[in-house]
């Protein structure tokens, strides 16, 4: 039963009746109603139950600034906690809950806490609960988490879809009341591209929820008929359920639209929402105002609500919220409730704080008066009025509208740091002088009120804002509206500021006394204006008082910081699609669906899928694939996909010169047709990326980059190409992708490869390190004579098409495929500085590369930087290969190397181990490591001391090169 | 944000790859100082910039940013500052 919809009027539906359920119970609303304007039709007041206290709490307001009225939308995984009610729109089917209690609503076992008030008043976790301190983690955090709280995230991953777009406007408008339609309009019929955006699903704003006229008829109609108009225009683009929620650098918006909350049935693929970010030179910030209540004593019980928002129940969703109302208010506003509850049909008592207030109207009006407390356990029942005298009597009310004055929505003008100014004559504060650029405020949101004015200013904006004339405004209400500072009741106890956060009067008042003064302080102190509303209705009414226990003035105080989101806006919105494997994109290797086939077991490297291993049947761990392709290319020949290592193409008569600025060692000297192992230095001198450098022709060097820094390099390479210009004729470009790249590694490979390629590669043809190009069954491809196995190796490319034939060919021609795991193996064994050892910290004599481009004349990256004493410095940490002296013990990657007897601590650190890998050709554990004057250590014995697994180990430090020192199986 | 590349036009921010100081350019061949390397002034106001246009056509820019505002005043191709 809609025991509280009136007869008539309102901005809603009555022919499309929607059934809906909260709290386990079923209700009937009508199509345009929002949840809680629909329960309060039907009587419900209770919506809630309070942070930390558990106490009672039903709507505050009617819009997006509620602090009371959230609850729990949808079930299961699709479960969506701490909506507002004032916002939700209703549909058919609707499933709301009730949060934060133990029980049920009605009777909520942990409303015991507002027993226990006295004890649990601001800071008083951090005083009561000071030890034992190891109980904080264990038991008092978790409890005081269960006891306060608002709703609960299901935990299960959200199955709705979300999508984030970009738009582009000449103007956008942020707020679609009256200055915002006006601003629109200026735009629109000036041929403009606007974007009006509003975070309601009927654009009008306050316009649906007074009952005075516009252009000689409805506000809400003139509402209805400026819509009609935009939306006939084709430049101008509406959007309702929009909330523009952050102002960013370089005219960047941030919106959130929510495309299917409101529907029962959404369309398959229409995303949840969409995060749109809006491009617009120009904007008109036409948000409004926010109107905050009073605190007197248990100013939260359910019907006790803002007065500007019984206003909204009655002239939008036509919902009388209470037939025995007291009106409590310190403007001039409080007198329009009245007069809109007195013609629904209510009693009206009105309560004006200032003395000699408003003229008679016919209802009693107590001027120079407050309201004291209140009474009643699940909805407020009577008033305790204190009169201008100091009489005080009781009043039975199941309402109280509370008006203490309009805040403007300044909230989007700050977030780019823009400070606000206060004024007295409307006990607020307005947006100051620095908007973000190309920002106009309209409206409210700076301090206008009547809604003629309003009207008036949102088309100035516009005009302002883009230099054309303003529409005309409608005639319409245009009082005065006064106000008077007035914060809260003195003498009154429980009296809230905020009631999201339960912070009242007194908890400011502890806040002072315990030195927290300051607004920033106070608020971390009380949790005032944190949470889901950011304390929209709290905040002003908070500085006040703080002003009041301080005897500061409100604006010597300041506020504190707003920030973007001005509503919450879901992480998953920001993730848009980017989510699970469409995280980041994916690449494949040539060779993957081969692999994949082929019992491949893939790694990711950097946004590469690689194969790590290959599983043969009967193999029952990793270690025995690894083992067994390692073995394979020792012993006989294996094929790995090694295309993901980066492949510059540098081109060009200068080409040569370029590389000797960016290596290390001289580049230019190569023979065409031969390749050279090439080192890059950073500027500071240190180790930044190694790979080959093969010459192609007189004017075509191709150089490979490691695959992680692929990306990195090319983007330093153009660095030095455009911006130091070493070399003026020469090009890059980046062929990665182009080209199929296997190596094809062990003493077996060059008879293998002598059956796919047309040409004779034969030692003395194509000897180690030679390169060129090869025909591989008919195709152009090129073969690379280098090994950083340490066997007899070859790179073969073929365009990248044709990458998973030649890879199956090469293993029907013998070769054992081999994945990342044994590559690394082999290396660790020959070797090989690879990522670990090239970390960002070494130096080319580190890694014992120092003689490599020695003799070098011409000038290259780093230098300079590498002759600083400290990168000279024969103590550095030296690459070296380590070994346990027991050939059963295992080492590990990160041990520290400390020597024979020193203590476990940093003083006496002399390296670390930087890879480790068992070794199925030496059958034991082998690594490389950095030791402290490693070069002359050799034989010696230290210890791999590893903390965090227990391991200390004494190791022998040998030669790097753990297989094939002198590099005999190389050259063949 | 938005980056007025001189090759594609004003593009996203996100487009771009921020590297630092244009000074950077200020590099004699033969190798840059200690201090050239490692230090940086870091002013608030007006700053010129080294920004790679990485999502689009490659090229390296330098671009005039106020750090306090991020009020981007333009940018050119480095290869041309480098001419000036």
């Amino acid at each position: 039963m809609q025991i509280d919809r009136l007869s008539g009027g309102g901005r809603i539906d009555r022919a499309r009746k929607l059934s809906f359920r909260f709290d386990g119970r079923r209700y009937e609303g009508f199509a345009g109603d929002t949840l809680a304007s629909a329960l309060l039709a039907n009587g419900v007041r209770l919506m809630g139950r309070s942070f930390k206290y558990h106490r009672p709490r039903g709507p505050l307001s009617a819009g997006p600034e509620e602090p009371n009225a959230l609850v729990t939308t949808g079930a299961g995984a699709a479960a969506d906690p701490n909506v507002r009610a004032t916002v939700q729109e209703l549909y058919e089917g609707l499933e709301a809950a009730p949060q934060n209690f133990v029980g049920s609503l009605r009777r909520d076992w942990m409303a015991v806490n507002d027993l226990l008030h006295r004890f649990l008043g601001a800071g008083f976790y951090y005083k009561t609960f000071m030890w034992p301190s190891a109980f904080w983690e264990r038991l008092y955090e978790p409890l005081i988490r269960r006891a306060a709280g608002l709703g609960a995230l299901s935990g299960a991953p959200d199955p709705a879809a979300y999508e984030v777009a970009h738009a582009h406007a000449d103007l956008l408008v942020i707020g679609a009341g009256p200055a915002g339609l006006m601003a629109a309009l200026t735009a629109g019929r000036a041929g403009k591209r606007v974007i009006l955006a509003d975070e309601d699903f009927a654009l009008g704003g306050r316009l649906n929820a007074e009952s005075h006229e516009v252009g000689g008829g409805a506000a809400a109609d003139w509402a209805d008929v400026a819509a009609a108009e935009l939306a006939s225009l084709p430049n101008v683009r509406l959007m309702p359920r929009t909330t523009v929620f952050g102002v960013y650098d370089g005219a960047d918006y941030g919106a959130l639209e929510r495309n299917t909350d409101h529907l029962a049935n959404a369309p398959k693929g229409l995303p949840r929402m969409t995060l749109w970010k809006v491009h617009a030179p120009r904007a008109v910030l036409a948000a409004g105002a926010i109107e905050r209540p009073i605190a007197f004593g248990n100013n939260d019980r359910p019907g006790i609500m803002l007065a500007g928002a019984v206003r909204t129940w009655i002239n939008r969703y036509a919902v009388l919220p209470g037939r025995r109302a007291v009106v409590f208010t310190a403007c001039d506003d409080g007198w329009r409730t009245a007069r809109d509850l007195r013609a629904a049909g209510a009693e009206v008592v009105l309560v004006d704080a200032r003395p000699g207030a408003g003229s008679d109207e016919g209802f009693r009006a107590i001027r120079g008066g407050a309201v004291l407390d209140t009474g009643g356990r699940l909805r407020v029942s009577h008033a305790m009025l204190r009169h201008a005298g100091g009489a005080t009597d009781a009043v039975s009310a199941d309402l109280v509208a509370v008006s203490g004055g309009w805040s403007p929505a300044v909230h989007l003008s700050t977030h780019l740091g823009c400070r606000l100014v206060w004024r007295d004559d409307i006990a607020a504060f307005v947006p100051g002088d620095r908007l973000p650029p190309g920002m106009q405020v309209a409206g409210a949101a700076r301090g206008v009120f009547s809604t003629a004015a309003c009207l008036r200013d949102g088309a100035e904006a516009a005009a302002r804002a883009l230099e054309i004339p303003p529409a005309a405004a409608p005639e319409a209400e245009d009082g005065a509206t006064g106000v008077s500072a007035f914060w809260h009741v003195k003498g009154a106890k429980r009296a809230f500021l905020d009631q999201q956060n339960d912070v009242s009067v007194h908890d400011l008042e502890i806040s002072v006394r315990d030195g927290f003064r300051a607004p920033e302080h106070a608020k971390r102190y009380t949790t005032l204006g944190m949470a889901t509303d950011q304390g929209k209705t709290a905040n002003i009414l908070a500085l006040g008082v703080l002003s009041e226990l301080t005897g500061k003035t409100i604006p010597e105080l300041g506020t504190t910081t707003f920030r973007p989101p001005w509503t919450p806006v879901p992480i998953a919105a920001f993730g848009g699609r980017h989510r699970g494997k469409h995280f980041h994109p994916t690449r494949l290797t040539p060779s993957h669906d081969w692999a994949a086939a082929h019992g491949g077991d893939f790694v990711e490297a950097g946004l590469w899928l690689r194969a790590q291993w290959f599983r043969a049947k009967g193999e029952a761990g990793w270690r025995d694939s690894v083992d067994r392709e390692a073995l394979a290319v020792r012993r006989s020949v294996g094929v790995c996909d090694v295309s993901t290592l980066g492949k510059i193409d540098v081109k060009g008569p200068e080409a040569g010169a370029f590389l000797d600025f960016l290596y290390r060692n001289t580049i230019s000297t190569l023979p065409v047709g031969r390749c050279r192992y090439g080192l890059m230095l950073r500027e500071d001198g240190l180790v930044y990326d190694d790979g080959t450098v093969a010459r192609l022709g007189p004017e075509h060097f191709l150089v490979t980059t490691t695959t992680a820094k692929a990306g990195e390099v090319l983007r330093h390479m153009e660095f030095a190409r455009q911006c130091l210009r070493p070399a003026r004729a020469v090009s890059l470009v980046s062929v990665t992708d182009h080209w199929a790249q296997y190596a094809v590694a062990g003493p077996g490979a060059r008879e293998l490869l002598q059956g796919l390629v047309a040409e004779d590669i034969s030692d003395a043809a194509f000897p180690y390190l030679a390169c060129g190009p090869v025909t591989v069954a008919g195709v152009p491809g090129r073969l690379f004579r280098i090994s950083f196995s340490g066997e007899r190796a070859y790179e073969i490319a073929v365009p990248a098409r044709y990458g998973h034939d030649l890879f199956d060919r090469i293993v029907k021609a013998g070769a054992t495929p081999y994945g990342v795991e044994a590559l690394s193996v082999l290396r660790i064994e020959k070797g090989h500085p690879a990522g670990a050892e090239l970390d960002g910290r070494t130096s080319a004599m580190d890694l014992n590369l120092g003689g490599l481009g020695a003799k070098k004349a011409a000038p290259f990256i780093g230098r300079e930087m590498e002759k600083r004493e400290g990168i000279q410095d024969a103590s550095r940490p030296r690459l070296v290969g380590l070994r346990p002296v027991d050939p059963k013990a295992r080492i590990t990657a990160g041990a520290h190397l400390l020597d024979p007897g020193a203590e476990a601590r940093t003083a006496s650190d002399r390296g670390w181990v930087s890879s480790v890998a068992w070794s199925p050709e030496l059958s034991r554990y082998v690594g490389l490591g950095f030791l402290v004057h490693g070069a002359v250590r050799k034989g010696e014995r230290v210890r791999a001391w590893d903390g965090l697994r227990g391991l200390d180990v004494e190791v022998e430090v040998t030669s790097p090169h753990h297989v094939d020192p002198e590099g005999s199986r190389l050259r063949g | 944000m938005r980056i007025p590349c001189p090759f594609c036009g004003p593009r996203a921010s996100e487009e771009f790859a921020y590297l630092g100081d244009a000074k950077m350019m200020d590099r004699p061949l033969d190798g840059p100082s200690w201090e050239a390397v490692f230090l940086r002034d870091n002013p608030p106001g007006r700053h010129r910039e080294l920004w790679r246009h990485e999502g689009g056509c490659g090229a390296w820019l330098v671009l005039e940013r106020d750090v306090t505002t991020h009020e981007i005043f333009g940018a050119e191709l480095a290869e041309r500052a480098l001419a000036d």
